[in-house]
């Protein structure tokens, strides 16, 4: 999907490495990385095992602090030499959904209470907490399981609420880790139409780990990493600029 | 939303069976505290059971509980005359082992004269002592009931009134004779022995001893005046009532109370620690969920209030069943267990401040809990 010319990113980073351990034992998990993901895109991270994808889904999703470079999500810049954010997890809460590889749904609540648990945290009440979740599960078509444990979902639908759950506070920034790991093709595309779903109707920029072979066509874009670099950027395609 | 109200809804058979644990164990601790107060009340009544202001006894000892103390029964005229002193009556008490029902009876026998201090306060079935032989008052720990008769050394009693709730500090239930049933029982011989002492030239020994003599003073008349007085004849010694009770729990229930508030404080222990594990081995079950909850923006103390709350939650329900469960079967109980209102608040109190405070590990587990870990496989 064209993105217009004059689009800010929602995600952007300049020049980010991440390095653990110091002198001989260091390892450069990511080397110095350029990144720019727009509304409305789906981006898919893509590269084999340890080349620094969930590395960089970390730095993005503000879990471990860059060794280097600087940071900016939703045009707020929150790392650049230093934390530029006192509360990275309110941060979080309200910019960035997470959707998992296991869907990491939490046993103990019911499917809408998965997806009221974060409007919660979020200062709704629980009436209205209850009602944004009941519509998400609905517009996944999941909203008839509503009342129903974790324990009793498919993986499919376990997915679609984990979704619900990552969209439940109109995050600006969707990060996928494996989504569709767990799942058959089928259900793989159908996650996939749903995040695009997500990203056009929202304006939300998507960026899916995967090495998932069978998907690797429907991302808008697709960043291949190898050894903690970037070796494959598909430059986004830009359209006219919105009136 | 309470998560930690979710989680145990999820897991709440195990929950409850923790609880359960819990409740057994704190039932334990609020029943040595029982048991303690129990004693010290058993101790007291015993001591409190004549309504008197002095207790005169042997010089040198301090009788007639906490050492034995024998005095002149006539004693008891020489205290009655004290300035101050109302009335004055002789006690004696002694323990005796008889058959009943066939089965092996321990007894507390106390003596009194009638009509002077020393008989049992509050009768609650039947009648007091009224005639000079062969009656006795018993209390119901003794099993013995109204008209039964018992043998006690070479005479039978008939029971005419029952007590309730006096033993001695022993936990022997108390039986009040008349003072010369009591004193025969204690000094006179069968009749072998008795012939013996005669074949050999002894005359009859003198049996008119007594334990102790107790005395009311007149409203007004400071006790330890009237004691100081006593205490002046060189074969006497002279207690008040508060310096009695002193003594006793001194002497006769110190031991038992250390003993007992040792126990307490190990069971104490042990609870904490077994509450600390279970709450960590649940933390160390949840890492996975706390690691989510916090990628997605959970702040610290909604993780911590899911620990704490339900640490606070086994508490309150492992007290309150505990409790409960003690309150039900104290009276099966061989010995006494009085359990105050006072006592079961501060062990909630106590029970609750543990709880949080062994919450700190499990808490400190998922104050480390890296959110990364939510992500990959």
């Amino acid at each position: 999907m064209p993105v217009p010319s004059d689009a800010h990113p929602l995600v952007e980073l300049r020049g980010v490495a991440k390095t653990y351990g110091r002198g001989e034992v260091a390892v450069h998990a990511l080397k110095a990385t350029d990144l720019r993901v727009y509304p409305g895109e789906v981006v898919g991270l893509l590269g084999p095992s340890g080349s620094g994808k969930t590395t960089l889904l970390n730095l993005v999703g503000c879990i471990v602090e860059p060794t280097e470079g600087s940071l900016s999500l939703d045009g707020q810049t929150v790392y650049d030499g230093g934390w530029r954010c006192a509360d990275l997890r309110r941060l979080r809460l309200e910019k960035i959904g997470f959707i998992f590889q296991f869907h990491n749904l939490l046993p103990f609540l019911t499917a809408g209470e998965n997806v009221a648990v974060v409007l919660d945290l979020a200062g709704y009440s629980g009436a209205a907490a209850r009602d944004r979740a009941r519509d998400l599960l609905d517009y996944l078509e999941v909203g008839h399981r509503f009342g129903t444990l974790p324990s009793r979902l498919s993986g499919g639908e376990a997915q679609r609420v984990a979704i619900a759950r990552a969209l439940a506070n109109r995050p600006r920034i969707i990060l996928a880790d494996e989504p569709t790991a767990a799942l058959d093709s089928q259900r793989a595309g159908i996650v996939l139409d749903l995040l695009r779903k997500v990203a056009v109707e929202q304006q939300a920029a998507i960026l899916v780990v995967s090495h998932d072979e069978k998907i690797f066509d429907r991302f808008d874009r697709r960043i291949v990493l190898r050894d903690g670099r970037v070796v494959e950027y598909d430059e986004p395609a830009h359209g006219p600029a919105e009136a | 939303m309470n998560l930690a109200l979710r989680d145990v809804r999820h897991n709440l058979g195990r929950f409850l069976l923790t609880c359960l644990g819990l409740s057994l164990l704190l039932g334990v601790v609020l029943s040595m505290i029982g048991i303690y107060r129990g004693l010290v009340d058993e101790a007291l009544t015993l001591a409190r059971a004549p309504g008197a202001d002095l207790w005169v006894v042997e010089s040198g000892t301090r009788g007639p509980f906490a050492e034995s103390s024998r005095i002149p029964g006539d004693e008891r005229d020489s205290v009655a005359r004290l300035a101050g002193v109302a009335e004055a009556g002789s006690l004696t008490f002694q323990s005796v082992e008889t058959a009943h029902r066939g089965r092996t009876l321990r007894l507390y026998v106390v003596g009194h004269e009638l009509n002077r201090p020393g008989a049992p306060a509050r009768i609650v079935a039947g009648r007091p002592i009224t005639r000079a032989h062969y009656e006795m008052v018993a209390d119901r720990r003794s099993g013995l009931d109204l008209g039964e008769r018992l043998r006690l050394g070479r005479n039978d009693f008939t029971v005419v009134g029952l007590t309730d709730g006096l033993v001695a500090s022993g936990g022997d239930p108390v039986v009040f004779l008349t003072l010369a049933d009591s004193q025969r029982l204690q000094f006179d011989l069968d009749p072998p022995a008795a012939r013996r002492e005669r074949a050999r030239g002894s005359g009859p020994a003198g049996t008119d001893i007594v334990n102790a003599v107790v005395a009311r003073v007149l409203p007004g008349v400071p006790v330890q005046e009237v004691a100081d007085t006593a205490a002046r004849w060189k074969h006497l010694s002279a207690l008040t009532q508060g310096q009695q009770e002193a003594l006793l729990l001194q002497s006769v229930v110190e031991k038992a109370r250390r003993q007992i508030g040792l126990f307490t404080t190990i069971l104490l222990a042990v609870s904490a620690v077994v509450i600390a594990l279970i709450l960590y081995t649940l933390t160390m079950d949840k890492v996975k969920e706390i690691a989510t909850l916090k990628l997605i923006g959970a702040p610290d103390r909604t993780i911590v209030g899911l620990i704490v709350h339900q640490a606070l939650a086994m508490g309150v329900i492992g007290w309150s069943v505990g409790t409960v469960l003690i309150l039900l079967v104290k009276d099966h109980f061989p010995r006494r267990v009085v359990l105050t209102p006072e006592d079961a608040l501060m062990l909630g109190a106590a029970v609750l401040i543990i709880c949080v405070a062994a919450s700190g590990l499990g808490v400190r587990l998922a104050l480390k809990v890296d959110p990364a870990t939510a992500l990959g496989g």
